[in-house]
């Protein structure tokens, strides 16, 4: 039976992990480097790095820094951030990314997911969805969540399915950082709009909101999150332990 | 050493990563004479099918790699590489593939419950399927039945029966890995399987 997936974001800004951490053991906290290993060691099933970088020269650094990471950890490497052309999905496969995430190269150029999953597959297309209600409807916002598109986000998640989207991270704004639980109603309505894996986003504070997220909702695949990690507040070991007692399938290593 | 196919598609620089991380040389090659030389070949990796069979085909190596297989070199196809070796696939219209396992690959919603999630992402248990020698395939001589391994693929192999050497459970039985001789394939990606796919990888090395 296939497992439930534990992901860690990190994002990386000049070569640096943005949030800094504080884990034992671990010397350099903003090396995105030692970070990714020691989550691959500790159990995670997967990494998402974000480039919030900006200038061309950055992004080189961005792509230096994922071939060091892809050299030494051998579990699925998820990439996004000013992914805006099938040439950007092309910069960061080969640095060894597994999957791009698009958000708001998506928005300005829907055709891209449709190019990169007809020439990568489906499964290396990641919709990043950043959503929040306005107007008693799900809006997708863009560029981190700034800007309203104005459109509704169950249509447009649809829409980039159907385009080729094989994976859907959904971000939910209004919970996002607030550490009381995932929006589940939201994870709801997407997860029974798409037939492609669903992964949670935004705002997980404790163990017991996994387990409520998958608990609550069998068709989301996957937790993601970035500071409940980063600052040690919950180790994906004892996360993973803890959701295996529930009978929730996890990989355990 | 390992000669890595490079058709154009893919993430062969963590097959590279790997293959250096369990202490093997190997080379990222798209040169016939560097595979001709090589003790063993990898075929990767991600993509679609239909681009990676025509790049394969439109380079020469679908003919070279078809060789170097009969000659009995150890070939290993892993994602879309083990779906090259069938006879046909159904990704984006229909396209022959290298035929060296006679059997198709299929959208998975086709060949299982067409409810399931598509693609299938994600660690999977495998389960090990005896060969006709009642033995199990090779590649698992460092690993455990029920080890997760890493997968991410809309499409599986079918009709190949006899040369299912794993599967794994996903509300259906998929197949996770075939064989037939000395050509060995890999639903799952080794590459991307932490330690466990590492350990295959190394089985691979030493056939």
């Amino acid at each position: 039976m296939i497992t439930k997936r534990i992901i860690p974001c990190l994002d990386v800004r000049n070569g640096r992990v943005v949030k800094g951490v504080n884990f034992e053991g671990l010397h350099d906290v903003d090396s995105p480097v030692e970070l990714a290993k020691y989550y691959s060691d500790n159990g995670a099933d997967e990494l998402v790095f974000y480039d919030i970088t900006a200038s061309a020269e950055d992004r080189q650094l961005f792509t230096d820094i994922l071939c060091q990471v892809a050299e030494k950890i051998f579990i699925p490497l998820t990439v996004g951030g000013g992914i805006n052309t099938v040439d950007d999905f092309d910069r960061v496969l080969k640095c060894g990314a597994d999957k791009v995430s698009v958000n708001s190269g998506a928005i300005r150029n829907p055709d891209l997911i449709y190019e990169a999953a007809k020439r990568y597959g489906d499964q290396c297309v990641v919709l990043s969805a950043d959503v929040k209600r306005v107007d008693d409807e799900f809006r997708v916002f863009a560029k981190g969540g700034r800007v309203d598109t104005g459109m509704e986000a169950i249509s447009w998640i649809r829409r980039c399915v159907d385009m080729g989207a094989g994976e859907i991270v959904l971000n939910s704004i209004d919970t996002d950082g607030v550490k009381k639980g995932f929006d589940l109603e939201m994870l709801e309505a997407v997860s029974n709009a798409v037939s492609v894996p669903v992964i949670a986003s935004g705002g997980a504070g404790c163990i017991e909101d996994f387990v409520t997220l998958f608990k609550t909702l069998p068709k989301v695949d996957a937790g993601l999150a970035a500071s409940i990690f980063h600052f040690g507040e919950v180790s994906i070991r004892e996360l993973k332990e803890r959701l295996a007692e529930e009978g929730i399938p996890m990989r355990i290593i | 050493m390992i000669a890595i196919i490079d058709y154009g598609v893919g993430n062969l620089f963590s097959l590279k990563s790997s293959f250096a991380a369990i202490g093997e040389e190997a080379v990222v090659t798209s040169d016939e004479n560097v595979m001709n030389r090589a003790d063993r070949i990898l075929l990767p990796g991600v993509g679609a099918f239909g681009d990676a069979a025509a790049k394969l085909r439109s380079t020469g190596m679908d003919r070279a790699v078809i060789e170097q297989a009969s000659k009995g070199k150890p070939l290993l196809g892993v994602c879309v590489g083990m779906q090259l070796l069938f006879d046909m696939d159904f990704e984006y219209g229909e396209h022959p593939g290298l035929g060296l396992i006679p059997g198709e690959v299929r959208d998975i919603g086709e060949v299982i419950d067409p409810s399931l999630k598509k693609p299938q992402i994600g660690w999977n248990a495998l389960k090990f399927v005896r060969r006709g020698d009642g033995e199990y395939s090779r590649l698992f001589r460092y690993i455990h039945e029920g080890d997760h391994m890493y997968f991410v693929h809309s499409y599986a192999a079918a009709k190949c029966d006899p040369f299912v050497t794993s599967t794994v459970e996903y509300s259906a039985d998929l197949v996770a890995s075939v064989e037939r001789d000395n050509v060995y394939g890999t639903q799952f990606h080794p590459e991307k399987s932490g330690p466990a796919g590492l350990a295959i990888l190394k089985a691979f090395c030493e056939l």
